[in-house]
């Protein structure tokens, strides 16, 4: 019996998504109409200032995606600006090839972007906040001495002109509106991946990237897309940067510009398109007001920046975010619907069983796990108990791929498991919680659930970028099969609420929809009931239960004794990494050693 | 011509050398990398340049006077970018931090000391000593602050805090050792070397606010090569980092140089991000 997952769920929660889609296009809307008629409020001086803006939001756009979403320090983008600009000059100057139009010449820059965009931004897969921050640093100080040295192609300390584009783009407005065009379509593209998985997926692995490795989201082919988007933006913008300024030195190009870049995204807000926006003109804007003011500038940047940091971490995007100011029900209870993870979990495939075969692991001379055997197998729940410190998390860690295993093997079905290819843990269905729950804190709770279904999308990084009609039924799928998750836990009415303002035991429930989004063959919870109520570890319990029901393995790490006797079908007790016994909790409840070393008599 | 790229090199090797040793006496009191390390080494020279040629003061007044100036950025580095968000879960925030007031101090010093690079005075009017001032002071410099701050931390009682807070900060605060205090001290003591890594090279890098961004690049490299707080490693991969940068110059070109040095330095971080002699990373899960 399929019944359709819509019609189990109340539909308040569809009606709120599309009046807050509509509320949040609204200051698209009305920028893009300001910005059309802009020539008829201002004079050519605002026209060049527009202009500007524009050009710097071709460029924070991609950026935005890198430093707002990913969560990578990249202070040293001006790099990209100055290589698009030269790349853009030199090829319609025709001082290498012969002269080209300045509309190849922007393409062919927008290839070089991207692949510098690529240079620059590997580095982050190994690297972590301020070793990949100083990277881009160095890499913009290179960049500009290599402009100043290599005399013969970019005329070093001289300069060479910015290309010129034919009519109808070569008068001032003419340009402003090549310009903004170039940026609306920026800011829509942007705008698509943010409100697609692969936008989730970034803010996941910036807030809690070891849930986005047990989501099986693959962090370099993600960032590897977002890098060359972000350096072919880039370049784009340094092409139309060097056409605004006519003519271009290596003076130009001050790392002043890059932290222009990178404080707009900032004082924006992480996370957000129109916060960076806004951020933007402001930032372009502000020094015009006050002609005085201009020395000061990137003073005053540095200044805000320090202000942002301190005080408002979230930047314009959090002031502008009234309905997360809304005070929720104090007094609401989580009740799981068990009857919902039928439809949500379908019949799962026959995965086999997950074996365990002699496991041993140490850390330095101590011994996290010595030898363990343990099977878990598809419809049961297996407990896995033992004082703190008898390995019971890092068996977990192990089957989950962030640890290696010394000796012997994991097995699923017979096959030994890819050792540390945690990513690839949730391909075969084999899904986790954390201790702490691991949440993107600024992220509803649908998108934090949504974040589980990851793998499941089929459209590509560049289909989102166009909202092709493959990620517009990824999207649809994964925001009904996530409700359904959501309801199915009981926290459907949370779903548009900013994850970090639930309270603990909602997270934790959070975690486990988001793990069943992956239609788990095994279910590995690390510690689910603690710091739950005994009303709640019931109604985890009986969900738990029913979870196994559908026909999921679970493992249940665990410190509450009653928990794992009343739900369990089999338990393992640990004991400094050793089996200390195992069988059903019948045969624990009275096994003697057992009851003296850990249960107590 | 040897002679002059081998005194060069471990003549500016030295002054990469004490920013890294700046980097890492913030580091091993805070966890926190600071981009004020780099600022403090241009305020160290500008400072000076500022005291003893403009105003005229004697060179000792001015020496200690730059050696203040350090030791005040230093402990307003603590107080206002690292002390704030230090307890934050945000990794990112200390970054974001102290860059801002990084630029915070060098635009500042841009505004009011001038974008041009100024002379710094000569500090001894003495005849050539074997060779250079230029070149023998950064050195000398170097070797009082390794040899001082291996005394201080091998045969002083705070030197033995400052190692104690380095090595598990939970387990000497539990010690009733006063964290917040040695942290601060740390952060002046950071700011002294860094400003009196500036004085010292003051000649050769001249009073120039561009000086803060490229110390604070060049300074980093022996600390990511020598490894997070290993100040020993930092002076060999300074020196290295200064003789090969002077020796590209004079054989093939100041832009060859740069391009090599960043080159190695990310293939470096690449292979060993926690550095050639550094420690493995902490539990995730």
């Amino acid at each position: 019996m399929q019944t359709p997952a819509a019609q189990l769920l109340p539909s308040r929660a569809n009606a709120l998504g599309s009046t807050s889609m509509i509320g949040a296009a609204l200051p698209f809307l009305v920028l893009l109409v300001l910005g059309v008629t802009l020539p008829l409020f201002g004079g050519g001086y605002w026209g060049v200032i527009a202009t500007r803006a524009c050009v710097y939001w071709v460029l924070v756009s991609g950026l935005n995606l890198v430093v707002g979403f990913a969560g990578q320090i990249a202070i040293g983008w001006v790099a990209l600006l100055t290589l698009g600009a030269y790349t853009t000059s030199v090829l319609v100057a025709g001082n290498v090839t012969p002269a080209l139009s300045p509309y190849l010449a922007l393409a062919i820059a927008a290839v070089v972007g991207a692949i510098f965009g690529l240079i620059i931004g590997l580095p982050a897969l190994r690297l972590r906040t301020f070793y990949f921050a100083i990277t881009t640093l160095g890499f913009a100080t290179i960049v500009t001495q290599v402009a100043l040295a290599w005399q013969s192609v970019t005329g070093g300390g001289v300069g060479v002109a910015g290309p010129i584009f034919p009519k109808p783009f070569s008068s001032l407005w003419g340009l402003y509106y090549f310009c903004f065009g170039l940026a609306a379509i920026c800011t829509w593209m942007t705008a698509n991946i943010a409100a697609s998985r692969f936008g989730r997926a970034l803010t996941a692995i910036r807030d809690a990237e070891v849930a986005a490795e047990a989501s099986g989201i693959s962090k370099p082919a993600l960032l590897t897309a977002v890098f060359l988007f972000s350096g072919a933006v880039a370049a784009v913008a340094g092409g139309l940067f060097a056409t605004l300024q006519s003519y271009i030195t290596p003076d130009a190009f001050t790392l002043d510009l890059s932290i222009l870049f990178f404080i707009a995204i900032l004082i924006g807000g992480r996370g957000s398109i129109l916060g960076p926006l806004l951020g933007t003109i402001l930032l372009t804007v502000l020094p015009e007001f006050a002609a005085p003011l201009v020395a000061w500038s990137t003073f005053l940047y540095a200044v805000l920046l320090l202000v942002i940091v301190l005080a408002i971490p979230g930047g314009i995007a959090e002031i502008l975010d009234f309905k997360n100011r809304r005070p929720l029900e104090s007094d609401r209870a989580i009740i799981p619907r068990p009857d919902l993870l039928e439809p949500l979990l379908g019949t799962p495939p026959d995965a086999g069983v997950l074996t365990l075969e002699q496991v041993a692991l140490s850390f330095g001379g101590v011994q996290a796990i010595g030898g363990l055997d343990l099977e878990i197998r598809p419809g049961q729940v297996h407990g896995l108990i033992g004082p703190n410190g008898s390995g019971k998390t890092t068996t977990l860690n192990v089957i989950s791929g962030y640890y290696a295993q010394q000796h012997g093997a994991v097995r699923l079905n017979g096959v030994p498991l890819p050792v540390l290819a945690r990513h690839r843990r949730a391909h075969m269905r084999i899904a986790r919680t954390f201790q702490t729950p691991r949440i993107v804190g600024s992220a509803s709770v649908l998108a934090n659930v949504m974040i589980g279904g990851t793998i499941d999308g089929e459209g590509t990084f560049v289909e989102s970028l166009l909202s092709l009609p493959r990620h517009r039924r990824d999207e649809a799928m994964l925001r009904d099969t996530a409700m359904l998750a959501l309801a199915a836990v009981g926290l459907e009415r949370l779903a548009p609420v900013r994850a970090d303002r639930l309270q603990h035991s909602e997270l934790r429930f959070t975690e486990i929809a988001r793990a069943l989004m992956l239609r788990p063959a095994f279910l590995l919870l690390d510690e689910p009931a603690a710091g739950l109520s005994a009303d709640e570890i019931g109604r985890l319990g009986a969900l738990v239960l029913a979870i196994a029901r559908a026909g999921t393995g679970v493992l249940l790490v665990e410190h509450h004794a009653d928990l794992i006797f009343d739900i369990c079908h089999h338990v393992t007790v640990l004991n400094l990494g050793k089996m200390l016994a195992a069988g059903t909790p019948a045969e624990i409840r009275s096994h003697r050693e057992v009851v003296n070393a850990y249960l107590g008599g | 011509m040897v002679e002059s790229i081998v005194l060069s090199g471990v003549a500016i090797g030295c002054i990469y050398a004490l920013i890294g040793i700046t980097y890492n006496v913030m580091f091993s009191a805070s966890r926190v990398f600071s981009f004020t390390a780099g600022t403090l080494g241009m305020l160290g020279g500008v400072v000076g340049s500022l005291f003893i040629a403009r105003m005229g003061l004697p060179v000792a007044v001015g020496f200690l006077l730059a050696l203040a100036g350090g030791a005040i950025l230093g402990v307003v580095t603590e107080i206002v970018a690292v002390r704030p968000v230090l307890k934050s879960l945000d990794q990112h925030l200390y970054v974001l931090s102290t860059l801002a007031l990084a630029l915070i101090v060098q635009q500042f010093t841009a505004i009011e000391w001038g974008t041009d690079a100024r002379p710094f005075p000569r500090l001894f009017d003495l005849a050539r000593v074997a060779f250079d001032q230029r070149f023998w002071l950064p050195m000398l410099a170097c070797a009082a602050v390794i040899v001082g701050l291996e005394l201080l931390y091998r045969h002083t009682l705070v030197g033995h805090a400052f190692l104690a807070i380095a090595e598990d900060n939970f387990a000497a605060r539990a010690l009733g050792l006063p964290e917040r205090s040695l942290r601060m001290t740390s952060y002046a003591l950071a700011g002294v070397i860094g400003a009196l890594a500036g004085f010292a090279g003051g000649e050769m890098l001249l009073a120039f606010f561009g000086n803060a961004p490229m110390l604070t690049f060049y300074g980093f490299v022996p600390v990511a090569l020598g490894g997070m707080g290993n100040n020993r490693g930092a002076l060999v991969a300074g020196l290295l980092l200064g003789l090969f940068q002077q020796a590209a110059n004079f054989l093939v070109g100041g832009i060859f140089a740069s391009v090599a040095v960043f080159t190695v330095f990310i293939l470096v971080l690449l292979a060993r991000p926690e550095g050639l002699a550094g420690a493995a990373l902490p539990r995730r899960v």
